[in-house]
């Protein structure tokens, strides 16, 4: 009898928890959904903002979130991949290779407003590259780049050993293994894992405040040549993302329309945060039947 | 067909395998039998090298393969695992289709036209005696087999790289009765192209099935002969023992 109640405390405990933290997340969204959503338009997604007029919008914003996003990511994924396929298959266990995993570790808590700052001083400053879209790529892989590792590194090692043995008892080399027995089976939970990174990096600010910087010039979007300075595409131009601009706006907005401003283009961010993750799951799931052959 | 000749393994300190000396006969089955630990999987795993990738393992003496030391400087791993091919404990089908499995090797290994694939496909698969009961079904995933077709599976997987040699890990301890007869009926009619060479816990198994059974014990060879001579009248004293079940 004793240990039914205490069963029965228990579960009790572990649902109010469970419930709790759901309506906490509930909530929030639900809140940020109500206040931006009414906001939200085409005109608002694609046109620019306005300084002091009410009506502007958030269009090169999200544009420019989401051309740092990919920069971001040419940048991370043959890292990352390299990297943890290194870790996992080719790392001699000992105390260097486990510094190096401390050393990721590390780097992957690291809080984004110092890797904002080692960009300013270092890839603003030193390496010369100004506020641009560049030197917010860059900051942003420092801090992505330590997840995409253990993200891979991880995912290699969950593949379980009798697979590779197989693959490697067929005579195929060990890179032949990897690429084609191993990397297949962890594909889809490296991709959903990437999908998730890119959420986070889509909405991270603080890195970028003092490197894509806090301003957009006039760009104009039918010069697609990335050489141009006013070029949507040019890589050294700066580029005030989505997250950023909510910021700025909250803090120092001038037009009349601010708040709603910002409560529009944080709504926007959320959405697009919520479909990457659901996105990531169904690709991973795609991806796994696809490769796996299983209905 | 495999002359082993002074083999020395080492764990680091430990010594596993001590001086081996052994030969095992073309298109037969050896059995290696022994308590756990004994050596006899350690073995079976320098026959096509797949300890060469556990750290701190130390090897000397000779391995040959028709005359010719794998140890050597100027063997290649990979087409030495092509001659030599193996069946582990688990059933490990690639999580893909049927078909994919037994192509994956031949595919790495050489660019075949469609018809010949397919070709070679069915005749492991017939091979393996699994090819009845999956001719339908070759698309589907080889997760959905059950553990004994999986292991049949791998084995189509192994011809189907047309190797010289089959290494048997246990390959039946994880099936149940049924398959494990399925199993040893066609490992019997393998060994009649194929070189076999197994290593099983269950003395009765190699009693059934092997022509040569080696005993070991400690790392070290006690007893190799026919099977049926090993079983009825062994000459080593720990032999008998064992096999009458006083240990291990």
């Amino acid at each position: 009898m004793r240990a039914k109640t205490i069963d029965r405390i228990a579960t009790g405990v572990i649902v109010a928890v469970a419930v709790l933290i759901m309506a906490v997340l509930a909530s929030l969204i639900g809140y940020l959904l109500f206040r931006g959503l009414p906001h939200i338009s085409w005109h608002f997604l694609t046109s620019f903002p306005q300084a002091i007029k009410a009506g502007g919008g958030i269009g090169p914003q999200l544009f420019n979130s989401i051309f740092l996003l990919v920069l971001t990511m040419i940048i991370t994924i043959p890292l990352g991949l390299g990297a943890g396929i290194y870790m996992s298959e080719y790392a001699k266990r000992g105390p260097i290779t486990n510094f190096i995993r401390l050393v990721v570790e590390v780097l992957s808590s690291f809080p984004s407003i110092v890797v904002g700052l080692f960009g300013l001083l270092v890839i603003v400053n030193t390496f010369n590259l100004g506020y641009s879209l560049l030197s917010g790529a860059l900051a942003l892989t420092v801090f992505n780049l330590p997840m995409m590792v253990r993200l891979t590194e991880q995912s290699l090692r969950s593949v379980p050993q009798e697979q590779k043995e197989a693959g490697l008892a067929l005579g195929m080399s060990r890179w032949k293994t990897i690429t084609s027995v191993m990397l297949p089976v962890a594909l889809p939970s490296i991709v959903t894992g990437t999908v998730l990174a890119a959420g986070r990096v889509f909405g991270e600010a603080a890195a970028l405040l003092f490197t894509a910087g806090m301003s957009s010039p006039r760009l104009d979007f039918t010069d697609w040549n990335p050489l141009h300075p006013t070029s949507p595409l040019n890589p050294m131009r700066p580029a005030e993302t989505l997250a950023v601009h909510i910021w700025k706006i909250n803090s120092e907005g001038l037009a009349p329309d601010a708040g709603e401003i910002a409560a529009g283009a944080s709504a926007v961010l959320v959405i697009t945060i919520l479909l990457f993750n659901l996105g990531a799951r169904w690709f991973g799931r795609v991806l796994y039947r696809k490769l796996t052959a299983s209905k | 067909m495999i002359e082993i000749e002074k083999l020395q393994l080492y764990y680091g300190e430990f010594q596993a395998l001590k001086n081996i000396r052994l030969s095992i006969p073309e298109r037969s089955i050896t059995a290696f039998i022994g308590p756990s630990g004994c050596g006899k999987s350690t073995l079976l795993r320098t026959l096509n090298r797949m300890n060469d990738s556990i750290p701190g393992v130390r090897i000397e003496g000779r391995v040959e393969l028709q005359g010719k030391d794998i140890y050597s400087a100027d063997t290649e791993v990979e087409s030495l695992r092509k001659r030599v091919g193996m069946v582990f404990q688990q059933p490990n089908p690639f999580p893909k289709s049927i078909y994919d499995n037994v192509a994956y090797g031949p595919r790495l290994h050489g660019k075949l036209k469609k018809a010949d694939l397919d070709e070679l496909v069915e005749r492991s698969l017939r091979a393996a005696s699994l090819w009845e009961e999956v001719k339908d079904n070759l698309k589907k995933s080889a997760l959905g087999l059950s553990g004994g077709q999986q292991q049949r599976l791998c084995i189509a997987r192994a011809l189907a790289v047309e190797p010289e040699v089959l290494l048997m890990d246990e390959s039946t301890s994880a099936l149940d009765p049924i398959s494990t007869t399925k199993i040893e009926e066609l490992t019997r009619e393998l060994s009649r192209s194929y070189t076999i060479v197994m290593v099983t816990h269950n003395m009765h198994q190699a009693a059934r099935i092997s022509d040569r059974t080696v005993f070991f014990l400690n790392g070290e060879v006690v007893e190799a002969a026919d099977t049926q001579m090993l079983f009825s009248s062994p000459v080593d004293q720990r032999t008998e023992d064992y096999i009458s079940g006083r240990f291990g």
